[in-house]
């Protein structure tokens, strides 16, 4: 299917044909996540890009095991992923996730020592418990680590307890830190320290990251690649400057050009707010909103029954870029 | 220039409870002319939702307010409550940031307009006006009977617009009125206020901690800092050339896309915005700032000029040297 063969090595996780669904109300199902594939590479930094309502959030949480999906899986180095207790304690040994809001995540009740030290307790790991969890303050940014010790969560700045958050899930080596809108809780200046400090955990250790966000800002500060997702599917994947500077799929066009951040793009604001899962359209699931079939281009393209009628599905349009729309069909 | 419609000089406000004596505004003046729409900038306690407090005295009870705030030359903070009750809403109103709860959740939304429009007697035909208030901010006339759960976010904030332009006021106060919404949501409140500043020629004060969005709806900006204003100037030149330090962090934590300075290299400040109850002495940015000297802890900082309509409250902007 992609173009691009990649060697399994360079896989870290992948997910093949996720779907995630959901009850809502009068018997109607969410279809949150609705057919993903999507490669997380070794110690990339991976955005998950979309706005609220698309997926991203139920995707990430599908990839830590928090929800189970109802069709497709979720492979972590080349091994299927089980919902059996025993296999979850030693996944989540090896795949952390941080929250948006690192208060929700803390223990009000626990100092800073206990926060970090409980994963190092539930995963039984051997060693210095007091060294691990001096080194992992400090490897966060929070030096010196005795400082912070015996604090409790009010008395510390939201950037601080971000950072105790990430030294929770750090202290425990993973080889996977599942991100979701870490920094948007944060005040604007303090912020970029945060991302600092995952690009320097990339680099100091290896480990992968995947962020989820809707802030595109982010994704040229801190992503290799970027994934935009629209309503349970992604619709465009591809290199982080590539895709921001040449955005393909008319939805990633429309987000970009309505970004503050962008200026020379003529802004396409789309109309109403993010669609309903428990009401996917036929055909391409963007088309309703889709300024090429409003304004006549598909019609003139001659796809437009097509965009009515046909799941466009991933396709390559550049080296290691893809996208699904009917309209860059035979782009490469 | 025309005279300003509102003007705010040297305003103070300082809050009394439980934890002590918090001056939240220290010193606070600006200009707001006839159409102009002028952006307060600055994080979490830096006081600018106060100061859109103070402009319609909502704060609470025992709050100090010292200062004038004048509107077509009268003070705001000198008005006897009935006076009061008749410039709020009909010529200074405000749309409050987080449309999730400044609605009530059990009244239709058209009554909530309603009650607006009969308290201040400014229409005759209620429901006729209701109904052009919400076309005007793009919700269909059938959806007057809602209550606010049945409207998605961006709804919910046109609703609160509708009701802050239900007396027709002169002057809107918009305190972060996009912040909870999503990006394309986002846009299309912001393409409305823009409009509805246009069509009414409203003045209007826009408060966020989104410099960039500033740039695109404002003409002035004010960055404010620890209770003071830091910065002012014309908008797109404060977020594209910063005179001040922390103007320069601010504007950095939303980088341009496609700008390669910021590419794989986020940028931040070290710290965290000041504790109103503990500001540092001196010039209050001083410890989190890169461009510091020996001066600035113990430097009586005010607002010097810095090139064009520019002014900068930064030992470097009184040297005439920018920092940056």
């Amino acid at each position: 299917m992609r173009e691009t063969a990649l060697r399994m090595s360079e896989v870290l996780l992948e997910t093949r044909g996720l779907c995630v669904r959901f009850a809502a109300r009068r018997g109607a199902v969410a279809r949150a996540v609705d057919g993903v594939d999507l490669r997380v590479r070794r110690g990339e930094v991976l955005a998950l890009v979309g706005e609220s309502g698309c997926g991203k959030t139920t995707l990430a949480r599908t990839i830590m095991g928090l929800e189970r999906p109802a069709e497709g899986e979720v492979v972590y180095e080349g091994e299927r992923i089980r919902y059996d207790g025993r296999f979850l304690r030693d996944y989540r040994g090896k795949v952390q996730m941080v929250f948006q809001d690192p208060m929700g995540s803390l223990n009000p009740r626990q100092t800073v020592y206990e926060a970090v030290a409980e994963g190092l307790r539930i995963q039984k790991r051997p060693g210095d418990e007091a060294l691990r969890v001096a080194d992992a303050l400090s490897r966060a940014g929070l030096r010196p680590p005795e400082r912070f010790l015996e604090l409790y969560p009010y008395e510390l700045s939201g950037g601080q307890r971000q950072r105790v958050v990430i030294a929770g899930a750090m202290a425990l080596e993973p080889a996977l830190l599942v991100a979701d809108e870490p920094v948007s809780s944060l005040d604007a200046s303090v912020r970029g320290e945060i991302l600092k400090l995952m690009l320097d955990l990339v680099r100091e250790t290896g480990v992968t990251i995947l962020v989820v966000t809707h802030d595109l800002g982010l994704a040229w500060n801190i992503a290799d690649r970027i994934a935009v997702m629209y309503l349970g599917r992604i619709v465009e994947e591809g290199p982080a400057e590539e895709l921001l500077s040449e955005p393909r799929h008319p939805y990633t066009r429309a987000l970009l050009s309505v970004v503050p951040e962008v200026e020379e793009m003529e802004q396409v604001i789309l109309q109403g707010e993010a669609p309903d899962p428990t009401r996917i359209p036929a055909g391409c699931r963007f088309h309703p909103r889709c300024p090429l079939v409003a304004s006549g281009e598909a019609a003139r393209l001659g796809i437009e029954e097509r965009c009515r009628g046909d799941d466009p599905g991933l396709h390559a349009v550049a080296p290691d870029h893809t996208a699904a729309c009917h309209a860059l069909r035979g782009a490469v | 220039m025309s005279d300003p419609l509102l003007s705010v000089r040297d305003l103070h406000v300082t809050y009394r409870g439980e934890r002590g004596v918090v001056p939240a505004v220290r010193g606070v003046s600006f200009d707001l002319a006839p159409g102009e729409t002028l952006g307060l900038a600055g994080e979490s306690g830096c006081g600018k939702s106060t100061i859109a407090g103070a402009l319609l005295r909502v704060l609470p009870r025992g709050t100090q307010v010292t200062g004038e705030v004048l509107l077509d030359g009268e003070d705001v903070l000198a008005m006897k409550p009935g006076r009061l009750r008749a410039v709020r809403w009909t010529e200074l109103s405000i749309v409050f940031q987080g449309a999730l709860h400044a609605l009530n959740p059990v009244q239709r939304i058209g009554d909530q307009i309603g009650e607006a429009i009969a308290i201040h007697r400014t229409a005759d035909d209620t429901r006729a006006r209701i109904a052009e208030l919400l076309e005007t901010v793009g919700i269909p006339e059938r959806r007057i009977d809602d209550y606010p759960h049945q409207l998605s976010g961006g709804q919910r904030q046109r609703v609160l617009i509708a009701l802050a332009l239900a007396c027709n006021p002169r002057v809107l106060i918009a305190d972060e009125p996009t912040t909870a919404l999503d990006v394309m949501v986002q846009a299309q409140v912001l393409d409305l206020l823009e409009r509805l500043q246009r069509e009414l020629s409203l003045s209007m004060i826009f408060i966020t901690h989104d410099l960039s969005t500033l740039s695109d709806v404002c003409q002035r900006t004010a960055v404010m800092y620890a209770g003071r204003v830091v910065e002012e100037g014309d908008a797109a030149e404060v977020f594209a050339r910063p005179a001040h330090p922390y103007t320069s962090a601010l504007a950095a934590a939303f980088p341009r896309i496609g700008d390669q300075a910021h590419r794989m290299r986020p940028s931040g400040l070290a710290g965290d915005p000041p504790d109103p109850r503990s500001i540092p002495s001196g010039c209050p940015f001083h410890p989190r700032c890169a461009v510091s000297v020996a001066e600035c802890p113990e430097l009586d900082v005010e607002l010097w000029p810095a090139g064009d309509r520019r002014r900068a409250a930064c030992i470097h902007a009184r040297d005439g040297a920018p920092h940056v």
